[in-house]
């Protein structure tokens, strides 16, 4: 049983990265600015999210050049994405030395109805949720880190606000319901019952929980961080920025961004450090509104 | 008499888990994020995560200078990057590390995450075996004279070190913090930083456990 007893190994690693950012890069410089920001890790892809939404087509696991050149570029921990199902894209990005796997809704889905079982893997995975039975079918298959799906690419954070709501009060819910209302319960939720039995005792996830999907300012990491992630994801809230600039302009832009996201999740409750990092920062990404996008576009609705 | 103030260093890492562990033996835990937070404190950890952002952090908050002050004249615990900000660097890091032991500490030395592991360590002044959890973990690369081992592998790993105390400042490779053994977190507060412990904790109230990490519950 090669998974199970590496559980406390993957959610350690994910208890490592609590209070941090973790920050979509595209290339080595990217992840070097990152770095030089204070990102507690960075996940590496060949198109951030925003790029995955304007362009189109199938979305997959990078290059493995891309990702060992970034692996070399910094000396903090690097993610990298596999498709939902996709077990080959995850045994080799494995074999790649990543230090987590996310299997994300942001690339195309492999598989319609299976999500991989993550605990015979050595590498930790993370996985997104929409709400609580979503985040603990995933831990069910061994995810040591859960975040919220939020919708990818938009810069629009009302998606990730839900989807916290949503899965804090399913865990207030169980936590108060009576021992003989579980079951029930947990056939409701599509969770497995010892996951939901453990939740209605304990009153927190067995995992951390972070947030991704459409923070773009260090307002809304602040405020994913109130509303109880314990980290935050930003994807093209970062490298979305400065696109019209000249490339040196736009990385000075970036990292300002970037650093300004990181004191905001350090200081997330201190309104004062947050006014005076927001100030004066480069435009945020545009975005797109969520009203804006088709249903059969909205990335979060992939996962199962 | 009122309970001792044990302060965590909390701006990025496991700060919860050691709050957990600190709660339970019955001290006062305040999150350091501030210099003010500094105020009254007795003694401090400074818990795992990633040294290069905790270094940047430091620098952005105004934190540096006053711990650096506490550093070098109060009891300080240090796992995993922890012991990367006491020590003396084998690497660069964003700013220098307080280098108040006097040992070389190799980052990520073991590798990726792949290569995290746990083992045994043996650690007398705990009174003998200790689960060690090593998560991306650095390595002790030598200690000068005035450093005591207080921990080190088997001999399946050539006893390599993996705990080190110099006066009041420990440093440990490995992370009690994500287990229920509260024996380093006992010991450094009333054998290195001669804190006078107030007894067990009651039973956290519910809310506060939920508010709780997702580190495993000291028994």
């Amino acid at each position: 049983m090669k998974g199970q007893d590496q559980f406390r190994l993957k959610v350690g690693l994910a208890e490592m990265l609590k209070g941090g950012v973790i920050m979509d890069v595209m290339t080595p410089d990217q992840a070097r600015i990152a770095e030089e920001a204070g990102a507690a890790a960075v996940m590496a892809l060949e198109r951030i999210p925003a790029r995955i939404r304007r362009e189109g087509g199938i979305a997959r696991m990078s290059d493995p050049r891309l990702i060992k050149e970034i692996e070399a570029a910094v000396s903090i921990p690097v993610m990298a994405k596999c498709r939902i199902g996709h077990i080959a894209e995850a045994q080799i990005l494995e074999t790649l030395g990543v230090d987590f796997i996310d299997e994300s809704e942001v690339l195309s889905p492999a598989d319609d109805e299976n999500h991989i079982w993550k605990h015979d893997f050595k590498v930790p995975f993370v996985c997104g949720c929409r709400d609580l039975g979503e985040a603990l079918r995933r831990i069910g298959e061994g995810a040591a880190m859960i975040r919220t799906k939020g919708e990818a690419g938009t810069g629009d954070v009302i998606e990730a606000v839900r989807h916290m709501r949503t899965v804090q009060k399913g865990i207030k819910k169980l936590a108060a319901l009576r021992e003989d209302e579980l079951m029930a319960e947990s056939k409701q939720l599509g969770a497995p019952f010892e996951v939901v039995r453990q939740i209605a005792r304990t009153g927190k996830l067995p995992v951390p929980n972070f947030a991704a999907g459409g923070i773009a300012t260090p307002a809304d990491a602040s405020l994913m961080m109130q509303l109880g992630a314990e980290s935050v994801f930003v994807g093209s809230g970062i490298f979305e920025v400065g696109l019209d600039e000249e490339p040196k302009k736009a990385r000075e832009q970036q990292l300002l961004v970037a650093q300004a996201i990181v004191k905001a999740v350090a200081n997330y409750n201190r309104p004062e450090i947050l006014a005076a990092v927001s100030e004066g920062l480069p435009k945020p990404m545009r975005g797109v509104t969520m009203e804006s996008i088709p249903e059969e576009q909205q990335l979060a609705k992939r996962g199962w | 008499m009122p309970a001792p103030r044990v302060g965590v260093l909390s701006l990025q890492g496991d700060f919860g888990c050691h709050q957990l562990s600190l709660g339970s033996l019955g001290v006062e835990v305040r999150r350091v994020t501030l210099p003010q937070d500094l105020d009254g404190v007795e003694a401090l950890i400074l818990p795992g995560g990633e040294s290069t952002t905790m270094t940047r952090l430091l620098a952005a908050t105004g934190l540096r200078a006053p711990l650096e002050a506490f550093v070098r004249e109060q009891p300080v615990m240090g796992t995993c990057a922890g012991v990367i900000l006491l020590g003396h660097g084998a690497q660069a890091l964003p700013a220098p590390p307080f280098a108040v032991l006097d040992a070389i500490v190799e980052r990520n030395a073991y590798g990726r995450q792949i290569d995290s592991f746990e083992a045994d360590v043996e650690a007398p002044v705990v009174g003998g075996a200790f689960h060690g959890v090593f998560i991306r973990a650095p390595k002790i690369v030598s200690v000068g004279p005035g450093v005591e081992v207080v921990a080190r592998r088997g001999p399946e790993a050539g006893g390599e070190v993996v705990g080190i105390r110099a006066g009041r400042i420990v440093g440990l490779c490995f992370h009690p913090e994500l287990t229920s053994d509260l024996r380093f977190h006992r010991w450094f507060l009333t054998e290195v930083a001669g804190l006078r412990l107030p007894g067990p904790a009651p039973a956290a109230p519910a809310a506060e456990r939920r508010a709780a990490e997702a580190c495993e519950d000291p028994a």
